[in-house]
Formats: C-alpha cells, sequence, structure tokens
C-alpha cells in the first residue's frame, strides 16, 4: 500500500497536449496516474468533500468565471470592438515550433519511466536484487510475448476487461441519474449524505467478503464489486455538480421563466458535465484496482488471477508481466477518460 | 399611460438572527411610475434594496405588500415581456456568443432555423459582428456583457431590467458601453429600468433619476434629466463636462450624501452589535 514513490511525478503539469495550443488545452485534469499505486482510491483531490450539497467541493469549480466578478481579461480591447482586430492565428510559422514542444516534452514525460526500465533490467543483473524475485524486464518483456502467443494473456484480459468495464457502465448509468435527481433535491442531498459519505468511504474491497457471501465467487459478485466501488465517486461528483450549479445561471433562467425540467436541461446538466465526468474518470481508475484485487480471491480467469496465480506456481516473470499488463489497461483507459472529459470541457475557462 | 407602477410596495425579510426575531425591511413603501419607452434610472447606496426592486419587478420574488402593475396588470411571475441583465454577465460559458443569444430566443419558441439569423442580427446590434463562435472565457468583461444585453434584446421583451450591469467593468469600457445602450434604447424604443450606485452613470444615461434611500428604501425623489446639448448630438465628455451635467450630478449627490453617511453609520452599528 505504501508505493507513492511508484508515482515519479503524479503532478509535473507539461500538459500532453492533445490540442496544438497548451492553454487551451489545459484542462483541469491532473490525471490520478491509475498505474499500480492503490493510494488513488483513498484520497483522490477531486472528489467532491464531505456534503455534496453545502460545501463547495475541492473538485475543478464548476461555478465559470462569469459568477467570479470582474473578468480576467477587461476590455481594453473593448471600445468598439473590430472583428478584423480579432488575432488572427498565425498557424504556419509556429507549427515547427509546436512540434519541437511536443518533442521535448514527449522526451520529458517518457525519461522517467525509461529511467524505471534501465534500473529495473540493469539492478537484477549486476546483483543489487535477488533477480529470482525481480526478474530483468527483458525476462519480462519474453515471458508477456509468450503469454501473448500462446493466447492466456488474451484470454485473460478479455475476462477482466468484460467485468471491470461492465461493472464501470453499469454503474454509470445507475450513477448518473441517481446524481442528477439526488442533487436536484436539496433536501434529499442532505438527507442521503451522511451515508453517502459513509459507503463512500467504506473500502470497497472490505465487503468482498459480503458479497461473495450473498452473491456467490461467480461472475456475479465480482461485476457487483466493481459497480458498487465504482458508483460512489460517479454518484458524489453528480450530486455535487447539480449542487454547485451556478446560481446567477438558474435566476436567468427563472427570470425567463423556464419550466424545471427545461432548466435541467439547458443549464443544470451542461454545467455539471464536467465535474460528473471528473467522477466517471475516478471510477473508470477504481474499476480495475477493485477487480484484480476480485480476481484474486476465487477466480479461474482474469489477470488478477494470472497474477496469484503465477505467483503460486512461481513463475515470476508471468507474475509482472501481468502486472505490467494491468498498469497498461489503467493508463490507455484512463487516458481515453482524459480525452473525452477535455473534449466536454474546452468552454471551461483555462485554469488560472 | 404608465408601463410600470410600483404601487406602495414594500418587502421584508426575515432576518437570520432567529433570537432577535426582526423582519428586516428592504423596501418601505416603493411608489414609482415609469412610462413606456422610458429609460429610468434607480441609484442609491448598497444595501437600500434597489436589487430587491429589480427583483420584484423581473417577478422573481413577491412584494409582502403593495402591488406592482406592467401595463396595468399585477406582476405575478417572471415572464418574456421582461428581460434581465445580469452583473455578472450570466452568461452559458459551453456556449458560443451566437448559443448564448439563441439561448433566449429557444424560451420564446422561434423555430429552429430563424433563430440563428435573429441571433446575428442582434450581436451586430451590440457590435459583435465577428464573435459569434467565441466561448465567453474568450471575450473580455465589456464584450459578455454586450452579449448579455443582445440575449436580452433578441426576444424582444418591452421592458429591459438592468441591475448594475456595468459595475464589474473598466471606466473605458463603461463609458463605451453606456453610449451603446443609448444608442439601442433609442433605437429599439424599449423601457429601460437601470439599477446603479454610481451618480454620473445616472445623470448620464437617465430621464429620470429615482433616488432611494437606504434601510428601509423609500423613493426619496425623482429627478428628471434633459440636457440641451443632447439634442445637439453632444455625448461622452462633450455631456460629460457641461455645467448642466454637474448641476444635475450635484444634485443627486447632495440628495444621496446624507443617505450614505446613514448607511455607513447603520452598518457600522451592526458590526459592532
Amino acid at each position: 500500500m505504501t508505493t507513492p514513490t511508484r508515482q515519479p511525478h503524479p503532478t509535473t503539469p507539461p500538459p500532453p497536449s492533445t490540442a496544438p495550443d497548451p492553454s487551451v488545452a489545459n484542462a483541469p485534469a491532473p490525471a490520478p496516474a491509475p498505474g499500480p499505486a492503490p493510494a488513488n482510491a483513498q484520497a483522490p483531490a477531486p472528489v467532491p468533500s464531505p456534503l455534496p450539497v453545502a460545501a463547495p467541493g475541492p473538485a475543478p469549480d464548476p461555478v465559470p468565471a462569469s459568477a467570479a466578478g470582474p473578468a480576467p481579461v477587461s476590455g481594453t480591447d473593448d471600445p468598439l470592438p473590430r472583428p478584423e482586430s480579432a488575432p488572427a492565428p498565425v498557424r504556419a510559422p509556429r507549427r515547427v515550433a509546436v512540434v519541437g514542444r511536443w518533442l521535448r516534452a514527449g522526451l520529458l514525460r517518457s525519461a522517467a519511466i525509461l529511467l524505471l526500465l534501465a534500473v529495473w533490467e540493469t539492478a537484477p543483473r549486476a546483483g543489487l536484487v535477488d533477480a529470482t524475485f525481480l526478474p530483468p524486464v527483458s525476462e519480462v518483456a519474453r515471458a508477456w510475448w509468450d503469454l501473448l502467443g500462446d493466447g492466456q494473456l488474451g484470454e485473460h484480459t478479455r475476462a477482466s476487461l468484460t467485468r471491470s468495464f461492465g461493472g464501470f457502465a453499469i454503474a454509470v448509468v445507475i450513477a448518473v441519474p441517481l446524481g442528477l435527481l439526488i442533487g436536484w433535491y436539496r433536501p434529499v442531498a442532505a438527507f442521503l449524505g451522511p451515508l453517502l459519505e459513509l459507503f463512500r468511504n467504506t473500502a470497497a474491497l472490505a465487503l468482498l467478503p459480503v458479497f461473495v457471501l450473498l452473491l456467490g465467487i461467480g461472475e456475479t459478485s465480482k461485476v457487483s464489486i466493481v459497480v458498487y466501488a465504482c458508483v460512489w465517486p460517479i454518484l458524489l461528483n453528480t450530486i455535487s455538480a447539480v449542487g454547485n450549479a451556478d446560481p446567477t445561471l438558474v435566476r436567468l433562467a427563472r427570470s425567463m421563466d423556464l419550466s424545471t425540467p427545461r432548466l435541467f436541461q439547458k443549464v443544470i446538466l451542461p454545467s455539471a458535465v464536467p465535474v460528473i465526468f471528473t467522477g466517471i474518470r475516478l471510477a473508470g481508475a477504481v474499476s480495475i484496482l477493485v477487480l484484480v484485487a476480485a480476481e484474486m480471491i476465487g477466480a479461474k480467469a482474469g489477470l488478477g488471477y494470472l497474477i496469484n496465480a503465477s505467483q503460486f506456481n512461481f513463475a515470476i516473470p508471468q507474475m509482472y508481466a501481468g502486472i505490467v499488463t494491468i498498469s497498461a489497461i489503467g493508463v490507455a483507459f484512463n487516458q481515453v477518460l482524459v480525452t473525452i472529459e477535455r473534449r466536454l470541457s474546452l468552454w471551461r475557462v483555462p485554469a488560472a | 399611460m404608465a408601463k410600470i407602477v410600483f404601487e406602495s410596495v414594500t418587502k421584508t425579510f426575515p432576518t437570520k438572527d432567529k433570537k432577535r426575531k426582526e423582519e428586516f425591511t428592504a423596501l418601505d413603501g416603493i411608489d414609482l411610475e415609469i412610462g413606456a419607452g422610458e429609460f429610468v434610472v434607480v441609484v442609491g447606496p448598497s444595501g437600500c434594496g434597489k436589487s430587491t426592486l429589480l427583483d420584484l419587478l423581473g417577478g422573481l420574488t413577491r412584494p409582502t405588500s403593495g402591488r406592482i402593475l406592467l401595463d396595468g396588470e399585477p406582476v405575478t411571475g417572471p415572464g418574456l415581456d421582461r428581460g434581465i441583465v445580469f452583473q455578472q454577465y450570466a452568461l452559458l460559458p459551453w456556449r458560443t456568443a451566437l448559443g448564448n443569444v439563441e439561448f433566449g430566443l429557444e424560451a420564446t419558441g422561434v423555430p429552429r432555423r430563424q433563430r440563428a439569423a435573429r441571433a446575428r442580427e442582434f450581436l451586430d446590434l451590440v457590435g459583435l459582428t465577428g464573435f459569434e463562435d467565441r466561448h465567453p472565457h474568450e471575450l473580455s468583461g465589456g464584450m459578455r456583457q454586450r452579449v448579455a444585453i443582445a440575449r436580452s434584446l433578441a426576444y424582444d421583451p418591452d421592458v429591459l431590467l438592468m441591475d448594475e450591469p456595468f459595475a464589474a467593468l473598466d471606466a473605458q469600457t463603461r463609458e463605451s458601453l453606456q453610449d451603446e445602450l443609448r444608442r439601442i434604447w433609442q433605437r429599439t424604443g424599449k423601457t429601460v429600468v437601470f439599477i446603479t450606485h454610481g451618480i454620473e452613470e445616472a445623470v448620464y444615461l437617465g430621464q429620470k433619476v429615482a433616488v432611494i434611500t437606504s434601510r428601509p428604501g423609500r423613493v426619496k425623489e425623482v429627478v428628471p434629466v434633459s440636457f440641451g446639448g443632447r439634442a445637439a448630438g453632444a455625448t461622452g465628455e462633450d455631456l460629460r463636462s457641461s455645467p448642466e451635467f454637474a448641476r444635475y450630478r450635484h444634485e443627486i449627490w447632495t440628495l444621496l450624501h446624507d443617505e450614505v453617511a446613514r448607511a455607513q453609520r447603520l452598518e457600522k452599528e451592526e458590526a459592532a452589535a
């Protein structure tokens, strides 16, 4: 559990720049590296604080700058704005510089990982660690390749992903509408708040025996534990997102005599999307985390099983191959979600 | 015939201090008449209930007693015959300038195909042609408020209610928007109720300036403002530096001065209590 060292630079800022302009791409998503570090199930920053209604929540502030009084870019450019004076994007000469920046950023971002791999390769060979327990990375890579070749890896990965994504998807479908409902009816939110906090802070894996007791050791209990663990971040973020909708916008909608469903559709929901998505992204990391642990107990397939079984059989390189695969899946899944999140949050004021 | 009539409108709020069980009187017996197409500025010290006045007119709250008539009918709730422009712009940050103006039109049931054209027209009216596709965070404060004004005008309300719309802007932007607003008002013939705490702004914009006292809010006096120079087309600095302007400003300043002092004293007492 104490592996903060596994996340070498969790906060190094250079934006992954999917969009060419880094100032826009600078969305509020410091990806909580979902890799092997289990710590982010406990204290991820963007989960809203205890009472979703009362607390403004440390989640990326859903109140856009329109409520923040004086605009940061007040209008020296304003008197009689001339469209033609709009800063025309000068593309061509900047492209080279942009590519250069990408390369440099890419190098910087992969440097730590390359270093880790180098240490992993040399330390066992140099006899600094016991090569039996930590085989060099090249050996692990060969084991991984063999597992891929004989179809084992594919089979276990498929088993894991089906459970993980299945549970994740079910959680999204349950938690988002439920969160919208609870968030909208403030008394309900206040009433349920403490209970939800209690559940959220009960480690999902502590409940695994209960799930096994109730649902057996088959697929149902595994998918259920994933659903359970994924529901809380989504639910709580959704509740807080609805509760934190900009009151000025609500007043505007009211002054225009918008009906409640319309208000919801046109104001509350769009303004809540980024915060909801932060919850979804956290749930994505949680879904893999919890599943692997669940698969270590009473499963016949899945990456968690592969890791555990390999360890029992003293197939140490295979064990590491399984671990690396999980890391890769976690990173890839998170990256997909971050990309979607950024796409949905483009309108947000670039983090000041 | 008067477009808007306040008939001894009183609004009280329960105070948060539950022990004393007092009521806070925000507005006390407001009487005010506003003619159709008039530009009326309501000026008063902070905390005098100016915004409450506007909320009542917008139908967002109900008066404790008295009534407000709009075209002879009592105001019972919000409606699209009144458009509010907020100090904080209240733009939907996920929509472009055009989308924000269309937001107003969506509420009125303007057919989808006509919305964009109509929205463009109103963005043009506020001088934002070429900025249709910008999101609010890509616009300056003044431009955002222009978008908000365009949005309120687009669904064609009879009355435009403006709650300190220029308070968050810097001086130059504010002055240019004041001119724009007067131009728009003259072009559209809307009835405008404009709330401010700025005396110069009040004198510059209003045909009538209603001075509100504080705690409780009452109408102290309604000062009609008219400049000889305005008919001749004087605007901006010409007007602001004219002796007439100085006289009006002094008149309203004198009316407000006692009020400001009193409001400050009350605030101090409250803070000490």
